[in-house]
């Protein structure tokens, strides 16, 4: 798991490489959590994100409840059809924001 | 402050081990670790097998020290686990001695009986690894759903239309056009058409873990396996069936589950489960070790002196039920559900065992029954009691109540499938099953909601089999058409099965419409089959458990080639749910209560007034007086039935209105499409106020306003 994280002006973009599973969810956790500020909005690109696990999107529902709570956003770009389609049927993608592109989420953050 | 309890005190190779809790039973998820707790009244000691998912040996197997037992239970908490990836099962050593009730074999892995996920079916159909010492695979869950504002729609009982569906049913054929057929996520996709019907709850057919694989065998004339399709057989009680969800091979069931079960409720529709506790898919002396008989085969299951299965369900043995540890199961379990889960209510299958003592003989005040009664977690939760057995215990009226049990009403379904066929003798049994059955009912102070009315479900015909066959027509099955009821009460209207014969076709449809029309104008709860709406068939097959193909499927292309049962099915429901004065709390008391000059029910035949309750009528009528709806708490227009279950036309006198009122035609089965229906609310006027001509084999249905 690769987490990259850039921050220009309010937007932070943060960038996921790898499985999105029990193994990598505290590291998630433990490094994307701290980046939801008050007012922050939060662009999170998926593009690279093979496999989301159940854990895997109690962290994504994590960040949320902790960024709806501090008054930002999130927007979650680049997902695959088979991890939409889990978060659809599972009902985790109610909760979310989604976009196909970067450019697109920014568009729908700003 | 750091609490201490995180950390581990013993170590078992590379596990770090801690005392676990014995409560609650089952697995929990505990700062740092995953608390493990299981009992058995008879075992000598327990080991802990984990496996990584999937795998077929075990990864490691940890005793319980002695000191982690408490009473009976056995608990520990494993730390570091990769929870996400592991299952679970248990070894217990105690006495093989089947005679005395002891089945412990410590080269069996057992699946805890609180698993609330199970691994091992995860997508449905496909052929299992029956080498694989391990079949039935507990995983742990997340419990951390995300509810939002959700919760049980508590819909007053007399309000509720339910639709008793089978979850793969539903969706599978093609022609359901969804994206995962036969799933959770599918029935999702068609809340749009459950609310264009109308109906406000889903009774799901059993949907706790089963095994479609159970007694499975090909059939021989046509090769197709033959599987334990229905899966009334449960497994894992507190585990969703995997097959059922499209996310089983991810193990996300509980989440797509709930999902459907929050979506519908948004949607005003609740959820009852058909729950399955009379036995478990063990089977008999011959059948699998699972869970429960390797765990405490004399706890949980009913034995002879002998040690034989009592099999008072017909499928080889007999849940425990008033045994006091059973006892506590089966409230966790639906305690469980009903609050993990947001379920609205319970259908109990075969509920009559759960009222017989652990020898087998019904007891006066059941322990189990009453407990589900008065808990406070189930407290708002419909109890249905399908109140017969398979050892010919029938309750159907005497079903221990406790001022909360409802019933699958046995006695409305055969009466009035009689009535419709024309049978003669029917007429003064009817009145009760169209008023809530007060004659079963009212001596102990259970009020028409009690009655759960049905003319068709799961078991036996479709209603348009029922119009269509006299004889069941099972060999599909291959047990030589020796299974499922003969008790039909059906006619098939003058041929056996599919014809093309106009007159017969149209009488079908008729009696069909009849059918519905009784249905929805009774006092209690009416429920409908899938597919009935639209004229699924069965080929004639009343007992379709084996099935996966289109003898079960929906076949969705129906919708439009029965359109006008569909839209006689939607306008039906929307006419009871506009009129209180058909759901009423209370029975009927054949008075008027409230000076409005009529009786709240009173009683007509071809003369206004004067019923034929003679043995060899086929005609009777009612008038539900609107003044009285709700105990004339709520004003609501009159309503007059007129029921022609004769082969032949007949002019029936009408009831005089209030002054200002006239009566109006909802309904009349004998009318040719689109006038055999109007929707609730632009009923036309009725031209002759004094009277009318009832079809042969036709009812009407009038509004006073």
């Amino acid at each position: 798991m690769k987490i990259n994280n850039l921050t220009i002006e309010e937007v932070t973009l943060i960038d996921l490489a790898g499985n999105v599973d029990a193994n990598t969810a505290l590291t998630i956790q433990e490094k994307v959590l701290p980046l939801a500020q008050t007012g922050r909005k939060i662009l999170m690109d998926m593009t690279k994100v093979p496999y989301m696990s159940s854990a895997g999107l109690r962290v994504l529902l994590l960040l949320y409840r902790q960024v709806s709570a501090k008054d930002g956003r999130i927007v979650l770009v680049g997902l695959s059809e088979e991890i939409q389609d889990t978060m659809s049927v599972t009902g985790f993608l109610d909760f979310f924001t989604t976009r196909e592109t970067i450019q697109s989420g920014l568009e729908a953050l700003n | 402050m750091e609490r201490i309890d995180i950390h581990p005190t013993h170590a078992y190779k590379d596990f770090k081990l801690r005392r676990g809790r014995p409560f609650p039973f089952g697995v929990t998820l505990v700062p740092g670790g995953v608390n493990f707790s299981i009992f058995s009244s008879h075992a000598k000691s327990c080991t802990l097998v984990l496996f990584r998912k999937r795998a077929s040996e075990p990864m490691i197997e940890i005793p319980f020290p002695d000191e982690f037992r408490i009473g009976n239970v056995f608990s520990l908490i494993v730390f570091d686990l990769d929870y996400e990836n592991v299952e679970y099962g248990y070894r217990m050593d105690g006495p093989f001695n089947p005679k005395a009730g002891h089945w412990f074999d410590n080269s069996k892995i057992l699946m805890d009986p609180y698993a609330k996920i199970v691994g091992g079916r995860d997508v449905w159909g496909v052929t299992p690894d029956w080498n694989n010492v391990y079949q039935h695979r507990a995983r742990i869950a997340f419990d951390d759903f995300d509810w939002e504002n959700d919760r049980p729609l508590e819909i007053p009982p007399e309000d509720q239309i339910i639709y008793e569906m089978h979850v793969r049913s539903f969706t599978r054929h093609p022609s359901a056009n969804v994206k995962h057929p036969g799933t959770f996520a599918a029935i999702r996709e068609k809340i749009p058409y459950l609310k264009e019907l109308g109906i406000n709850c889903v009774e799901l057919m059993p949907v706790y873990e089963f095994d479609e694989f159970e007694n499975n065998r090909p059939n021989p004339v046509t090769g197709e396996r033959l599987l334990n399709y229905w899966g009334y057989s449960t497994v894992g009680f507190f585990a969703p069936k995997a097959g059922y969800a499209a996310t089983g091979k991810l193990g996300m069931q509980m989440d797509e589950f709930k999902a459907l079960v929050k979506t519908l409720h948004r949607n005003g529709i609740e959820v009852i489960l058909d729950v399955v506790f009379n036995h478990t898919a063990e089977g008999n002396e011959y059948g699998n070790t699972i869970s429960f008989r390797g765990l405490d085969n004399q706890t949980y299951y009913m034995l002879t002196p002998d040690g034989y299965y009592f099999n008072f369900s017909g499928c080889g043995n007999t849940l425990n039920c008033n045994n006091p540890i059973v006892r506590s199961v089966v409230l966790d379990c639906l305690r469980y559900w009903a609050s993990e889960y947001h379920i609205d209510g319970f259908r109990f299958d075969l509920a009559s065992i759960l009222g017989r003592d652990p020898w087998g003989a019904p007891l006066a005040n059941p322990p189990l029954l009453e407990i589900l009664a008065f808990d406070p977690i189930l407290a708002k939760c419909k109890l249905i009691a399908e109140a017969w057995d398979a050892g010919g215990l029938y309750q159907v009226g005497s079903f221990p109540a406790f001022g909360r049990w409802a019933e699958w009403n046995g006695r409305y379904r055969d009466a009035i499938r009689k009535f419709l066929k024309g049978e003669i003798g029917m007429v003064g049994d009817m009145a009760q099953r169209l008023q809530g059955s007060p004659d079963l009912y009212a001596s102990a102070a259970r009020g028409p909601t009690t009655s759960v009315n049905f003319i068709t479900c799961h078991d036996g015909f479709t209603l348009a089999d029922l119009v269509a066959y006299n004889e069941k027509h099972n060999e599909s099955n291959c047990e030589n058409n020796q299974d499922g009821t003969n008790d039909n009460y059906s006619w098939n209207c003058g041929w056996e099965g599919p014809t093309d014969e106009p007159g017969i076709k149209t009488l079908r449809q008729r009696q069909m419409k009849n059918a519905v029309a009784m249905l929805m104008v009774s006092q209690g709860v009416p429920m409908i089959l899938m597919g009935d709406e639209m004229g699924r068939t069965q080929n004639g097959n009343n007992n379709t458990y084996c099935h996966d193909n289109e003898l079960n499927w929906l076949d969705w292309t129906l919708s439009k080639s029965n359109a006008d049962i569909f839209r006689f099915f939607k306008h039906c429901i929307t006419f009871r749910k506009a009129h209180p004065v058909l759901r009423n709390k209370h029975h009927f008391r054949n008075v008027d209560y409230v000076g409005s000059g009529y009786a709240d029910i009173t009683w007509h035949g071809t003369q206004a007034w004067n019923a034929d309750w003679s043995h060899f009528s086929r005609i009777f009528a009612f008038m539900l007086c609107g003044k009285h709806a709700k105990e004339g708490t709520v004003q609501d227009n009159y309503i007059y039935v007129g029921m022609n279950m004769h082969w032949e036309t007949h002019w029936f006198n009408i009831p005089g209105l209030p002054e200002e009122m006239k009566w109006h035609v909802f309904a009349n089965t004998g009318a040719n499409p689109p006038e055999d229906i109007w929707q609730s609310g632009t009923e036309p006027v009725l031209e002759n106020q004094y009277g009318l001509l009832v079809g042969e084999r036709s009812v009407i249905i009038l509004v006073g306003k």
